[in-house]
């Protein structure tokens, strides 16, 4: 059994470097929509590949990866909202964890929208 | 639902959204007496007795966005179908207990599925919440308590790159102790 004398170790490495974090106004937050809709249509894959990738990435100073329920737009899901300070939302649709990849490369990591998997590129109707 | 974990982490998020301080789950296989069950109990601010009378109703929702609410009466059916059963026992102000029983062996049973990534996401995105996870199969167990990694962390937070991925770690390694790589 895996114990938690290592959690330990991690704690005291750890200690000095929390609390230098920017400040959470500052961060550009991605959300996962998972209420029923966003986890049948595969949300919780799409949250693991996005938290990961920011972590690997170096982007934790950066960007806050949350979850919220419900968008209302459950024909849609798995939904992302990326939502940078002083800019528009941008909504992702139909998810997965490729995708998502292409968004931490070319949105959070490049500064381009990636038009072709956002709402505002479907003829809603 | 493709697999009963997403089911457990659709009912627990109602458990966070109900202001649930402590969520206990526990994922129990016997097969002596060829049962699955998972019993989520929380001790959010519960439902009135017409509210738990009518979840099971797919066109009973507590949502605003639309008139379906499909998380309960799927999960109940996936019970029902393996010769299982549901219930759902709650009081306002004290919490609820939602628990299922799956037929084990039951052709129709959905797969448990990658629960350790269930309660991984759960854990590390509802900071304010303490989650008690065990997970039994026959006279095997482990047990996973948030207050107990809190206790040590003194403030470092569960979404720290290296915390998170403990976790993940604690929870995959000490399940397939437990089923000793068995796929329920």
């Amino acid at each position: 059994m895996k114990s938690l004398a290592e959690l330990k170790a991690i704690r005291e490495k750890m200690q000095n470097q929390v609390g230098l974090r920017a400040e959470d106004h500052n961060h550009t937050r991605v959300v996962v929509g998972m209420a029923t809709c966003g986890i049948a249509a595969g949300a919780r894959p799409v949250l693991t590949k996005l938290s990961q990738e920011v972590q690997e990435r170096g982007l934790t100073d950066k960007v806050a990866v949350t979850q919220t329920g419900c968008i209302g737009l459950c024909q849609f899901e798995p939904i992302v909202e990326v939502m940078v300070p002083g800019e528009p939302k941008v909504t992702y649709i139909r998810m997965d964890a490729e995708k998502a990849v292409e968004v931490v490369n070319r949105h959070l990591i490049g500064g381009h929208v990636v038009e072709e998997y956002t709402l505002s590129s479907t003829d809603m109707k | 639902m493709p697999e009963l974990s997403l089911n457990v982490l659709d009912v627990t998020e109602n458990s966070t959204r109900a202001g649930a301080k402590l969520v206990s789950i526990r994922v129990t296989a016997d097969h002596g007496s060829d049962t699955l069950t998972i019993q989520i109990e929380d001790d959010g601010c519960g439902m009135t007795k017409e509210q738990v009378e009518q979840v099971t109703d797919p066109f009973f929702t507590t949502r605003t966005t639309r008139k379906v609410g499909l998380g309960i009466p799927f999960y109940k059916y996936a019970a029902e179908s393996t010769g299982g059963s549901f219930s759902i026992v709650s009081e306002v102000g004290k919490g609820t207990t939602v628990m299922a029983v799956f037929g084990l062996s039951h052709i129709d049973r959905m797969p448990l599925g990658d629960i350790s990534s269930t309660i991984h996401t759960l854990v590390v995105y509802h900071p304010e919440t303490d989650f008690v996870y065990t997970y039994q199969v026959d006279d095997r167990e482990f047990t996973l308590d948030t207050r107990e990694l809190r206790e040590i962390l003194e403030g470092v937070p569960f979404s720290e790159p290296e915390v998170s991925q403990y976790i993940m770690e604690f929870l995959t390694e000490n399940k397939s102790e437990v089923d000793q790589g068995v796929v329920l």
